[in-house]
Order: C-alpha cells, then structure tokens, then sequence
C-alpha cells in the first residue's frame, strides 16, 4: 500500500502485510527510524525469527521479499 | 479505635508470592477498553494494582504513537504482564509469548488459547500444551483456564506458576458462577489461583477472594463502569475485604436464629 517515494527505494518488502520498498543497504535499524518508531518500544520479527537483541538491529540488512511483523504493547485485558 | 491491631491483607503478613516473585497487590487489572489513555491511568492507580496486563499487536504504521500503551503507562511502575488474546492456535499462541518476551520486560505470559470465538472460552488442551513448551522455554507462566479441576491441575502438571480459572466469560460482568469449583481448584494446587474474567463489580471481587484464592484479575469491570476511577477504588476495597474476611474465617451458617443479646437479666 504504502511504497516509499524515493527512487532508489527498489528493495520490496512486506511490513505488517503491506507492500513498502526501501533502498539498498537499509538495515532494520534503519526501516524503524524511517517508520519514527522507537526501537525499544516495538518488537520485530523478521522473516518469522523473533530479533531478541536489539543490538543486532542496525546489523541486518533488508533483503527483497523479506517479511516484517513490527509489533507492540496495547492495551488488553 | 486503632487499626494496627489487625495485620493487613497484603503486607508481609499475608505475603502474595507467584513463581518467587513478591506481588504488592492481589488485584491485577487489564488495560483495555478504555474510554481514553488519561482515564486508564488514573483508573489503574486508584486501583492499587502492581500488576497490568497488555496485547502485543501489530504497529499501526500510520499512527503508532496514539496506540502504544508504554505510551502512557510507565514500565518502572507497574509489573507488564503480556497476554497472549486473541490466539486460537498453540502455534500463533507460542509466536505472541515469544514475540511479548523479546520486548525485555520480563519472562512473564497471562497465557490464553481461546477455543470458541463466540464465548471466548478457553481450549484447555491447547493451553495445556502451550503452557509445557513455555515453561521449558523459561517462561513464567500464568494460564488462564475453565473452572474445571482436570484441567487445572494438568496446567499446574505442564508448570504453570499460576492458574487462572474464569468467574465467568470474558467481558460479561456476571461474577462468578461456580464457586465450588474455584474452591474445588484451590484446595487441590499447590501454585497460586488468581480468577481472572468475568467480575462485573465489588461484591463479586469480595465473594471471589472470600473462596480463598490469591488474586483477581479483571479489565471490563473497570473500563466499562460509568465512572472507572470510583469502580477500580471500589475494587480495590473489595479485594482487600475479601481477602480479609477469607483470612478471618467466617462464622458458620446456621437455618435458626441464635441471640444476639442475653437472654437472662429480662424484665419480669
């Protein structure tokens, strides 16, 4: 749904079942800071592994095709 | 009169202790259903509750800042406790845990596998079987079931550090509707049993706690009172009379009358 302008943003990607493009070289880091999300406050799966150690964010790269779930806390009984 | 004379229900006299974990209060609340964030807050804190249950859920990529609850809850107040709702499957249940784990709170779960979509009932077999993959997996977990013995105690087998029979069905406000089996389940675990789901107001908290169990927890019964500031207030007193009152024993029933007053020293 939502795709990134930008021209060099050729790398698609799935993000909590929406189609995005970023470019090459962006990290999970990265993706979350385009989002405004704060990394401690959300958590990510990327292509169904659970990235527990958010040390490792700006560590991993974006693949095309990749799969992201980006979840948080809300409220719930 | 002095009111230090009787040792208060949840202080280190009456000490609630889950999987080794010291618990401030035996009234844990939910955030959800709120009319807004400010009321929440402010009906969490006249609650008293140390313990505050949250849904992991997929970020609203367009206006995530609004939905967070951390948003608005502070982490170092309040004891976050995920909740696995709204999973039907053990896989999609195990998945939330995980996922509610990698957020470095704690390694707590209020586990949930609902079975039917129209009662919200739970699926003890798949909460059986979840609560065994994420007790070896480290999790403390506190599993949210039936009023039913069998299954309780197959939980507290699974190793789950608590066990949470339902009053009633989630959100109906209809108190609980089994009391001998709460007791039932009581007297038979070991692990505390905090009822959790379907307290509709105070007298329910109180003849909940008088069975004896160690905790309530509730969300509906605060968030959809007309006022939930006054209801969580009003709750929280009820928890601790239950309490109390489990704690005092009451006296016992009796079909006839008996005297208050003395029955000699009348006049002829």
């Amino acid at each position: 749904m939502t795709t990134q302008l930008s021209p060099d943003a050729t790398i698609p990607l799935t993000v909590n079942g929406d189609a995005r493009a970023v470019a090459p070289g962006t990290t999970v880091a990265a993706l979350l800071a385009s989002l405004d999300l704060d990394a401690r406050l959300v958590v990510v799966e990327h292509n169904r592994v659970i990235l527990r150690d958010r040390e490792l964010l700006p560590a991993i790269t974006l693949a095309p095709g990749d799969v992201l779930e980006i979840v948080h806390f809300v409220g719930g009984g | 009169m002095t009111g230090t004379l009787v040792p208060q229900a949840g202080t280190a006299l009456d000490p609630f202790v889950i999987g080794g974990r010291s618990f401030a209060s035996r009234l844990m609340v939910g955030t959800g259903k709120y009319r807004s964030n400010d009321e929440m807050v402010r009906a969490i804190t006249a609650s008293g509750a140390e313990v505050v249950t949250v849904a992991v859920r997929r970020v609203n990529l367009d206006r995530s800042k609004e939905e967070g609850v951390l948003h608005h809850l502070d982490p170092s107040r309040f004891f976050l406790l995920a909740n696995t709702a709204g999973c039907y499957t053990v896989e999609d249940t195990l998945r939330y845990a995980r996922l509610a784990r990698a957020a470095g709170f704690n390694e707590w779960v209020k586990l949930e596998v609902i079975g039917d979509q129209e009662s919200l009932l739970p699926d003890a077999h798949g909460t059986i079987e979840a609560t065994r993959i994420l007790a070896a997996e480290g999790f403390m977990v506190m599993a949210y079931t039936n009023d039913d013995l069998i299954s309780a105690l197959r939980l507290e087998d699974a190793g789950a550090v608590a066990v949470m029979p339902l009053a009633s069905p989630i959100g109906s406000g209809l108190g609980m509707l089994n009391p001998y089996a709460i007791r039932t389940i009581k007297h038979r675990l070991s692990v505390p049993i905090i009822v959790d789901a379907g307290v509709g107001t105070a007298s329910d908290a109180c003849v909940v706690m008088e069975q004896g169990v160690d905790g309530i927890l509730m969300n509906t019964a605060l968030a959809a009172a007309q006022d939930p500031v006054r209801m969580a207030h009003a709750m929280r007193l009820a928890v601790e009379a239950g309490r109390d009152a489990w704690l005092a024993g009451r006296m016992p029933r009796r079909e006839v009358a008996v005297p208050s007053s003395p029955t000699t020293g009348l006049l002829g």
